[in-house]
């Protein structure tokens, strides 16, 4: 950090708390590192902000943003946990479950999937009130040591992102508009693309759902035993407030 | 002084089913283990698998649903719950989303869906050996539905309780929550889909 950025430090609020933030900075930047947890499925720590999840939403000066991609302003007054936000987001997660086939008991991300956590997080138990899509979409597993279950993509973008800023290769990419935009592999199957099991796009922490497999470590942790298992999401980002 | 007791609370009726389960979510109410005991001081069970009682002796307070709607004698027994019933449990994700049964509801995109489903299952599969060759179709059978419904989706549901299986724990809060008027949502720590 330079001292220049330091002089252009300044503070708005979130939720009535005082956080400190730098000049360019977005709103969910500078919560992170106070300590206030905004949920997000989307962004992902070391890849560019997209800002298409829209489950980190605020309002900031009376307006909806989304944190992720929204820079924080001198004396702004932000809002994020009440109870009309948190009711949008989990609607929002919701809708995600239900325009895919998300079912938890079968998939071996279980435990480690953050659509899930955010659930958890967001109380997401009472009866549903949408439709469930039940979209027919393929399985790939052609890749000798990855395959994707596109059912579980919930299109963050993360893979694509990942691939192309921080691989280099542009393995993944979106396809389509609108409802029936989607994540595709550069190629007919993921098996004539370049991508390998080590690519930073296929590690574990960037897809956030169960769609992007690593074969044979699916089990190697336990059920029960699992990252969402041990604390809600978000905990980590909490435990630095002072 | 001492504190007056408690005035006793009027034992409360329970009833519960399995659907389209596993029994599974059963076994998980037999995990509250030796708070089993206190439960049952709470309540007297009426209709239930626990029971072997087939039909409602009286309405029920509670009553429990584990699975969801796959054939018509799942949704005529659900109808029957709601029917006898001042609160209605989905427990478990199969009565919550439908469950594994629901894997069905996704393959099935062709136009004789349940066909294909039912020809995969007894005629064509790979590994079938089924020497007469024919989908089973007794009479006393009940027939399959078009898809596996969550329980939502077919009556009011009141609460769920989610799991794959639900733990004993969060089934024992919920139910003595329930029992006592205090029930505000779920623990988040407790909440889990698997």
């Amino acid at each position: 950090m330079t001292d220049n950025r330091r002089d252009s430090s300044f503070t708005f609020t979130i939720d009535g708390v005082e956080i400190k933030a730098y000049a360019g900075q977005t709103i969910m930047e500078a919560a992170d590192a106070a300590g206030v947890y905004i949920p997000r499925l989307c962004d992902h720590q070391g890849l560019r902000h997209q800002g298409s999840c829209r489950v980190c939403t605020v309002k900031a000066g009376g307006r909806s943003v989304s944190a992720c991609t929204q820079p924080a302003a001198p004396g702004q007054g932000v809002e994020n946990e009440t109870p009309h936000l948190t009711k949008m987001r989990r609607d929002l997660v919701e809708m995600l479950f239900h325009e895919g086939n998300h079912l938890c008991p079968i998939c071996e991300a279980s435990g480690n999937c953050e659509l899930q956590a955010m659930a958890y997080r967001l109380d997401m138990t009472d009866a549903t009130k949408f439709p469930y899509l039940e979209p027919c979409r393929p399985l790939d597993a052609s890749h000798p040591d990855i395959a994707l279950d596109t059912n579980r993509c919930i299109s963050c973008g993360r893979c694509i992102r990942a691939s192309q800023d921080v691989d280099g290769k542009g393995v993944f990419g979106y396809v389509g508009r609108g409802i029936h935009r989607r994540v595709a592999v550069n190629g007919d199957k993921l098996a004539d693309t370049n991508a390998e099991v080590t690519d930073h796009a296929i590690s574990r922490e960037v897809c956030p759902v169960g769609c992007i497999i690593r074969k044979r470590v699916g089990f190697v942790t336990p059920i029960g035993e699992r990252e969402f298992d041990k604390g809600l999401i978000g905990h980590e980002i909490e435990e630095r407030r002072t | 002084m001492t504190e007056p007791a408690p005035p006793e609370l009027p034992r409360a009726r329970i009833a519960t089913a399995s659907l389209a389960g596993c029994f599974g979510c059963h076994m998980a109410i037999l995990d509250i283990d030796e708070r089993l005991i206190e439960l049952m001081n709470l309540v007297d069970v009426d209709r239930s698998p626990l029971t072997d009682k087939k039909r409602f002796t009286q309405r029920c307070d509670i009553g429990i649903i584990e699975g969801g709607c796959c054939n018509e004698e799942n949704v005529h027994v659900l109808h029957d719950f709601r029917r006898n019933c001042d609160v209605l449990i989905a427990l478990g994700q199969c009565a919550i989303m439908g469950g594994l049964p629901a894997m069905r509801n996704a393959i099935m995109h062709s136009d004789a869906p349940l066909r294909e489903c039912l020809v995969e299952a007894y005629i064509s599969g790979p590994y079938i050996r089924n020497t007469t060759h024919n989908i089973p179709n007794d009479p006393a059978l009940p027939l399959l539905l078009d898809e596996v419904y969550p329980c939502s989706q077919v009556v009011e549901i009141d609460y769920q309780i989610p799991g794959c299986a639900p733990s004993g724990d969060i089934i024992f809060d919920t139910l003595g929550a329930l029992l006592s008027g205090r029930f505000r949502g779920f623990e988040r720590d407790m909440i889990r889909f698997d």
